[in-house]
C-alpha cells in the first residue's frame, strides 16, 4: 500500500532503527543521548525490550505522564466508592480529577457512594501560611454531618501539603478516634514525588497496608471465608470491566470477595486478607499490595489477562490451576460456553480488520495486555510503549507479548510519537485524549485506550465483542475517505467525493 | 532624595532587631521618615519603637478577615517613636504552615497598598538565616537595595554572614541588591574586631561599624525602648548614632559580595590564631581526650 510498509521483518527493523535515529537528530546532543535509551526495536528472544524506564522526563519535551496525586487519587483510591476522598490542597487538582476515570459503580451517589463527587479543601493563601490541619479537621466534621453513610475518608495530598509540612496523620488519627474508629487514611501522594503517577500507586498501596490492613487485624471478619474466595486486584471497572470479568470467575465456581478498586468498598479491602488467591490484572499499579499480602498473609497472587479470547482462555486455566478439579472443570465449561460467541465475533470482524496495523501508547498494563485482543482479530501491534512502566513491565512485554521488530518507546514525547505515526502509517492508534485529535487530524483512526473512548467494557468475553466493534468502527468509518491524506499522492477518491 | 530600601540580616539571636531599631531611631532623629517591615513570625521587629509587641500583624488580620485583599493599610500600620511607621508581617506559630510564603504575601500587600509613599527609608528586619525563598523575598525583585549583615566574632555568626552573602550574590545580577556592609555586634570573643574586618575584606565589603557591648542595651530593652530613646546621652546611643550616620552616608556604596568557602572561613580563623592549624588527629576529640 505504501513504501513505509515493508513486509520483510529485516526491512521493518531497519526502517524502525532509521526512524529512531531520525527523531533523535532534532534533539540537542544531551537530550538525544538520554532519549536514545528509551527507544528501541524489539529483538526476538531478548528477555526485555532493551529500553530504560521509570526515569524523570526531560524538561521541554511534551510528556504524557501524570503525577503521584493522579496515581493515588485518580487510580487507586478514587474508585473506592463508599469512602470520601478529599483532594487536600488548592482547588485545581481536585477540579481536574473530578468524576474520576469512568470507574462504574453501583450505589446512590451522594448517599452511600461518592465516586463522581469531588471533595476539596480548596486551600487559600492563609491555609498555606498558617497550615491547613484545622481546615482538614473541619472538613471531616462537615463530611460526617452531610454524608453520614460514608464508610471512611482518605486524604489525598496535593503538593503544598508536603511543602508546608502539615501533619495530616495526626488529624486523621484524632478524627478516627472521635468517630469510633472510622477508617481515615492520610495519603502522602504529593505530586512532586517521583517521576510519574507510578510512585502514587505505590504510596497508595502502602497506605492500604498501613491504614486499612494493620488497623483491621483485630476486627471480626464480616463474612465466613470459603475455599474458593478470590479477590480481583487492579481492575478499575472502566466502563464496567470488572463486572464482565467477575462473572467469568463466578461462573467457573469461584467467589469474588473483593474488587480492587473499581466498584470497590472499604469492606472489600478489609476482606481481602482472608481470600485464597489474589488475581492481579493491573500489575503496575497493584503488585505492591499483592506482594505484601503474599508475605504477610500467605496469599498467592496470579497475573491474568482478560483482553481477547486467547488470553482469557489462558488466564482462566491459569487461575483454575490454583484450585481443585471442580474449578478446573468450571474453567473449561466457561471457555466452551463462550466459544460460539467469540467465533461469531471473530467471524464478523476479522475479515474487516485482518492485517491492520496498530500503534499503542498507554499506561498501566495495556501496552502489552491488549496485544492479544488485537491479534485475535488478525491485527498487528507494530509499536507500543508505557507512560510509566518499569523494567519488569518491559520484561513481561518482551517475553510474552510483542513480535520481533516491534518499535518500543518508553515515556514517548509528543514529537516522537507524531513522527513515528507519520512514518509508520498504522491503521489505528490507541492512546489518550491528548493524543486523539492530533492523530485524527493526521487522518489516522484513533481509539482512546484509557477510557475506552466512552465505551466499554473491554475486559472478558462480553468486553471483547464491544472491543471488536469499536475497533472496526474507528478503522472502517467512511469519514476517512472524505479527508485528503497529505502523504498520499493520489487523492482522486477525495476529489470525486468533493465533486458530488 | 529617593527612597532608600535597606534590610538587616544575620544569624538568629545576633541582635538584628535591637541594632536595626536603634539605628533607625537615630536616623529618625536626623529627620528621616522611616517604615519598618518586620519579616519574622515572632513579630518583634518593631517592639522597641512601639513600646509593645505588635498584635495586629498583616497575616493574623488577613486570616481573620478571610484574605489579605480584605485589609486596609491603616489596619496594619502602627506609628511609633518619632513617627516611625511600623508593620509586622507575622506568621504561623512554630511548626505549622509556611512562614516564608507569609513574608511574600505581606510584602506584596504593602507594595500594592502604597505603604512606601512619602518615606525616605524602608527597612526590612528578616529572621535568622535565609532559610528559604520566602525569607529571601526582601533581597529579590528590587525590594531591598542595601543589605546590612549583623554579625559577631563567633564562628557561626560569620558562617551565617557568609551564607547570606551567597543569597545576595544569587540575586545581585537579576535584581540589583547590594551588600551594604557588615555590622559587628560585639560578643567579646578573641580578636573580634580584626576578624570582622578580615571577613569584610574577604567578602569584598567593609565593616561599617563595631558596636561595643554595653549592658545599657539590656536596660532599655526591658523597658521596650531603644537606647536612643531611653538614654540619649549615653555612650551606646552615641555608637548607634555613628552607625546611623555611616549607613546614611553609605548610599550607592553597596557591592556584590564575594562569598568564601567553609575551608576559607576556617583558614581565616587560623590566620588570626583563633584556631590552630587543623591537626587531623584532634578532630572529633573531646577536651578531656585531647
Amino acid at each position: 500500500m505504501s513504501v513505509s510498509n515493508p513486509t520483510d521483518i529485516a526491512e521493518v527493523k531497519e526502517r524502525n532503527r532509521a526512524l529512531i535515529q531520525e527523531v533523535l537528530e532534532v534533539y540537542p546532543a544531551k537530550t538525544a543521548k538520554r532519549r536514545a535509551k528509551h527507544l528501541n526495536v524489539h529483538e526476538e528472544g531478548k528477555s526485555d525490550c532493551g529500553v530504560k524506564s521509570n526515569i524523570k522526563s526531560i524538561p521541554g519535551v511534551m510528556t504524557i505522564r501524570g503525577c503521584a496525586y493522579a496515581g493515588s487519587k485518580g487510580v487507586v483510591w478514587g474508585p473506592i466508592k463508599d469512602m470520601i476522598h478529599i483532594s487536600h490542597g488548592p482547588v485545581g487538582c481536585g477540579q481536574y480529577s473530578w468524576a474520576a476515570r469512568r470507574n462504574y459503580y453501583i450505589g446512590t451517589t451522594g448517599i452511600d457512594t461518592f465516586v463522581t463527587m469531588q471533595f476539596t479543601s480548596d486551600f487559600q493563601e492563609k491555609d498555606i501560611v498558617f497550615g491547613g490541619d484545622k481546615k482538614l479537621a473541619k472538613i471531616m466534621d462537615e463530611i460526617e454531618m452531610l454524608f453520614p453513610l460514608n464508610k471512611g475518608i482518605t486524604v489525598q495530598s496535593e503538593c503544598p501539603i508536603g511543602l508546608i509540612g502539615d501533619d495530616i496523620e495526626a488529624v486523621s488519627k484524632a478524627k478516627s478516634k472521635e468517630y469510633d474508629g472510622k477508617t481515615i487514611v492520610p495519603v502522602r501522594c504529593e505530586g512532586f514525588r517521583g517521576v510519574s503517577q507510578s510512585l502514587g500507586h505505590h504510596i497508595a498501596n502502602d497506605a492500604v497496608r498501613d491504614w486499612v490492613f494493620d488497623k483491621c487485624e483485630d476486627k471480626e471478619p464480616l463474612f465466613e471465608p470459603g475455599p474458593y474466595d478470590v479477590a480481583i486486584i487492579g481492575d478499575y471497572n472502566i466502563g464496567g470491566d470488572a463486572w464482565s470479568s467477575r462473572i467469568l470467575l463466578e461462573e467457573m465456581g469461584l467467589r469474588v470477595v473483593a474488587q480492587w478498586s473499581g466498584d470497590g468498598s472499604i469492606a472489600e479491602l478489609e476482606a481481602t486478607p482472608k481470600a485464597k488467591l489474589n488475581v492481579l490484572h493491573c500489575y503496575r499499579s497493584m503488585n505492591y499490595i499483592s506482594r505484601h499480602m503474599e508475605e504477610k498473609y500467605g496469599i498467592p497472587w496470579c497475573e491474568y489477562n482478560f483482553f481477547g479470547p486467547s488470553k482469557i482462555e489462558e488466564s482462566l486455566r491459569k487461575i483454575a490451576a490454583y484450585f481443585d478439579e471442580s474449578i478446573q472443570e468450571g474453567a473449561e465449561r466457561v471457555i466452551a460456553k463462550y466459544k460460539p460467541l467469540m467465533e461469531a465475533v471473530i467471524a464478523k470482524y476479522k475479515p474487516r480488520l485482518e492485517g491492520k496495523k496498530v500503534m499503542l501508547y498507554v499506561g498501566g498494563l495495556r501496552p502489552r495486555h491488549v496485544i492479544g485482543a488485537y491479534e485475535d482479530l488478525g491485527m498487528d501491534v507494530v509499536g507500543t510503549g508505557y507512560e510509566f512502566g518499569h523494567n519488569d513491565d518491559y520484561q513481561r512485554t518482551a517475553q510474552h507479548y510483542v513480535k520481533d521488530g516491534t518499535l518500543i518507546y518508553d515515556d514517548v514525547t509528543g514529537y516522537e510519537f507524531e513522527k513515528f505515526v507519520e512514518k509508520i502509517q498504522p491503521d489505528l492508534v490507541g492512546s489518550g485524549i491528548k493524543e486523539k485529535y492530533v492523530f485524527q487530524k493526521m487522518g489516522v483512526p484513533f481509539r482512546q485506550m484509557h477510557s475506552w473512548d466512552y465505551s466499554g467494557p473491554y475486559h472478558g468475553y462480553d468486553g471483547f465483542a464491544i472491543f471488536a466493534r469499536d475497533m472496526d468502527m474507528a478503522i472502517n468509518s467512511p469519514v476517512w475517505k472524505m479527508a485528503p491524506t497529505p502523504w498520499k499522492k493520489d487523492d482522486g477518491d477525495y476529489m470525486a467525493i468533493a465533486a458530488e | 532624595m529617593s527612597l532608600r530600601q535597606i534590610a538587616f540580616y544575620g544569624k538568629g539571636g545576633i541582635g538584628k532587631s535591637t541594632t536595626s531599631q536603634n539605628t533607625l531611631a537615630a536616623l529618625a532623629d536626623l529627620g528621616q521618615r522611616i517604615l519598618i517591615v518586620g519579616c519574622d513570625p515572632k513579630a518583634d521587629s518593631t517592639r522597641l519603637m512601639l513600646h509593645a509587641k505588635a498584635q495586629d500583624t498583616i497575616l493574623s488580620l488577613a486570616a481573620e478577615a478571610g484574605s489579605v485583599e480584605d485589609l486596609e493599610l491603616e489596619d496594619v500600620m502602627k506609628i511609633g517613636y518619632k513617627d516611625i511607621r511600623c508593620v509586622e508581617s507575622g506568621g504561623p506559630e512554630p511548626g505549622v504552615g509556611c512562614a516564608g510564603r507569609g513574608v511574600i504575601t505581606s510584602i506584596n500587600f504593602l507594595e500594592e497598598n502604597g505603604a512606601y509613599e512619602d518615606i525616605d527609608y524602608v527597612s526590612y528586619d528578616v529572621l535568622g538565616d535565609v532559610v528559604c525563598g520566602g525569607f529571601a523575598m526582601p533581597i529579590r525583585e528590587n525590594k531591598a537595595q542595601e543589605i546590612y549583615i549583623v554579625m559577631s566574632g563567633e564562628m557561626m555568626a560569620m558562617y551565617a554572614a557568609n551564607n547570606i552573602s551567597k543569597g545576595i550574590l544569587k540575586y545581585a545580577n537579576s535584581g540589583g541588591v547590594r551588600l551594604g556592609g557588615l555590622v559587628c555586634n560585639e560578643r567579646q570573643t578573641d580578636k573580634e574586631l580584626e576578624l570582622a574586618e578580615s571577613l569584610a575584606a574577604k567578602l569584598g565589603t567593609k565593616l561599617i561599624h563595631f558596636v561595643p557591648r554595653d549592658n545599657i542595651v539590656q536596660h532599655a530593652e526591658l523597658r521596650r525602648m531603644t537606647v536612643i530613646e531611653y538614654a540619649p546621652d549615653s555612650n551606646q546611643a552615641n555608637e548607634y548614632r555613628q552607625l546611623a550616620e555611616k549607613v546614611h552616608n553609605n548610599s550607592g556604596n553597596g557591592i556584590i559580595p564575594t562569598p568564601i568557602t567553609m575551608d576559607e572561613l576556617e583558614d581565616l580563623l587560623m590566620e588570626h590564631g583563633i584556631m590552630k592549624a587543623v591537626d587531623e588527629s584532634q578532630v572529633g576529640l573531646s577536651a578531656a581526650e585531647a
